[in-house]
């Protein structure tokens, strides 16, 4: 179907775009336009609206702190996919990016896009929840910093207020030697996954896990952190027994339930899908020096 | 900016072209609408089946899930642009020779996605080839003569045939 009518506005700065977004509470932000320009073309948004930040060069970019990585809210899906510095210090988004949607959709699809459209399935939330990352928002008035665990909202909701717009995110970086692994399920290469689960993993030097984040998307509306696993392993020896008990935690989650899979069928892929993501994590990691 | 037509130019295939178009005209429809190339498909209308596929500022876009508004100021490269003339750039050439196409439907997505593809990997393997095309839908081939047209075409490339 063709788009319903709507009003277009291209800011140059991020100002321009705040100031527009105040005076407009209920315009919809255009990032990378994978998810709004489907939503406008099936009618199922009907912004007055639409604030295209496409030309803000400043809300693009990849820099290492000294304990993190920042990205700005409208750097590219392909150039996270080919940036060394993900490459090296997170290396769970670099497993995940492959994943989302295709060659020809990551080359405008954003971070930023992808976090606020907050697709229960989608990879990046699930990567946010596990690093712990920080996202900041801006409003005409200033700034604010809001945990990825406190972001989403509902199904397809983020905790933003009106004339809010996300600019950054900050990833927390896990020590090297770390194992970690993205591992998703989807009927078709490139579809939404039915189940993906990220984890990060740190083992002690006498093999039990030091430090351990797994998040889990496609399950539930929202993608949410694994919390019961984690500290049923943080500690143990991680041999079989330890995996699939901790596996065994999805099954206390309301699995969601739609056409793509039902919810019966959801409850016995995910034990599944993360008992892999913790296996594959662990072989990848190297036994740590504290 | 309003809800009336917003003026756009651009270049497409090198060539500076103008219109104008309604805030809502995605880019595939301003291509073939206004600007009367009709080479760039439209298929899904929401970024699933690829034959939109089209290289803006040197990045391969789904011209359905752009709009035309956006492209103000963009160099835009379509099908249309690929042969020299009456001479098939080496993806058109394999593509015939090898039979990587039946009704034709999807090919200018493919060629699209394939000609931004080898511009930043000109040596990729058939593996690598099938997840780069997992974006373009065709529902006639099967894909193997595709994935085989475009290994002939890679290698005609690095060779030197002009592109």
């Amino acid at each position: 179907m063709k788009a319903p009518t709507f009003r277009y506005h291209r800011p140059s700065s991020r100002t321009e775009a705040l100031k527009l977004l105040s005076a407009m509470p209920s315009a919809r932000i255009l990032a990378g336009g994978q998810s709004l320009l489907p939503m406008l073309n099936f009618r199922v948004a009907f912004p007055d609206d639409v604030i295209d930040i496409n030309r803000i060069a400043d809300l693009a970019g990849i820099e290492a702190t000294s304990d993190a990585i920042v990205i700005g809210a409208m750097t590219r899906q392909r150039a996270l996919e080919k940036s060394p510095l993900i490459a090296t210090h997170l290396p769970l988004m670099a497993e995940a990016i492959a994943q989302i949607g295709h060659y020809a959709t990551r080359g405008r699809g954003t971070i930023g896009g992808s976090l606020c459209h907050l697709d229960p399935a989608a990879e990046l939330p699930v990567v946010a929840l596990a690093h712990d990352a920080t996202l900041r928002i801006e409003n005409a008035a200033g700034a604010r910093e809001v945990a990825m665990a406190d972001f989403p909202a509902g199904l397809l909701t983020p905790s933003l207020a009106e004339g809010e717009m996300l600019t950054a995110i900050e990833f927390p970086v896990w020590r090297p030697g770390h194992g970690s692994a993205f591992v998703e399920f989807a009927r078709r290469h490139g579809d939404f996954a039915i189940v993906a689960c990220g984890v990060l993993v740190e083992l002690s030097p006498n093999g039990t896990i030091a430090r351990i984040a797994i998040a889990i998307g496609g399950l539930a509306p929202t993608p949410f952190r694994l919390t019961a696993a984690e500290k049923l392993l943080t500690g143990r020896q991680p041999d079989t027994t330890a995996l699939v008990e901790a596996a065994r935690t999805t099954q206390e989650i309301d699995p969601l339930d739609d056409p793509q899979a039902p919810a019966s069928y959801r409850r016995r892929l995910a034990p599944a899908i993360v008992r892999r993501a913790l296996a594959t994590a662990l072989e990848r990691c190297s036994l740590g020096a504290a | 900016m309003t809800a009336s037509r917003i003026d756009i130019a651009l270049t497409v295939n090198g060539v500076p072209c103008k219109g104008a178009a309604e805030p809502r005209t995605n880019l595939a429809d301003f291509l073939r609408h206004d600007l009367a190339l009709t080479g760039t498909h439209v298929g899904c209308e929401h970024g699933s089946c690829g034959a939109c596929t089209i290289i803006v500022d040197g990045v391969v876009t789904r011209s359905c899930l752009m709009l035309a508004a956006q492209a103000d100021g963009a160099a835009v490269e379509t099908i249309e642009g690929l042969s020299q003339g009456d001479k098939l750039h080496p993806l058109q050439q394999a593509f015939w020779e090898r039979h990587g196409l039946q009704c034709g439907f999807c090919t200018p997505g493919i060629l699209m996605t394939l000609t931004a593809y080898l511009r930043e990997d000109p040596s990729p393997d058939a593996e690598t080839l099938r997840d780069v095309l997992s974006g373009n839908l065709c529902r006639c081939t099967g894909y193997q003569n595709i994935v085989t047209a475009a290994l002939d075409a890679a290698a005609r490339m690095r060779e030197g045939v002009a592109a």
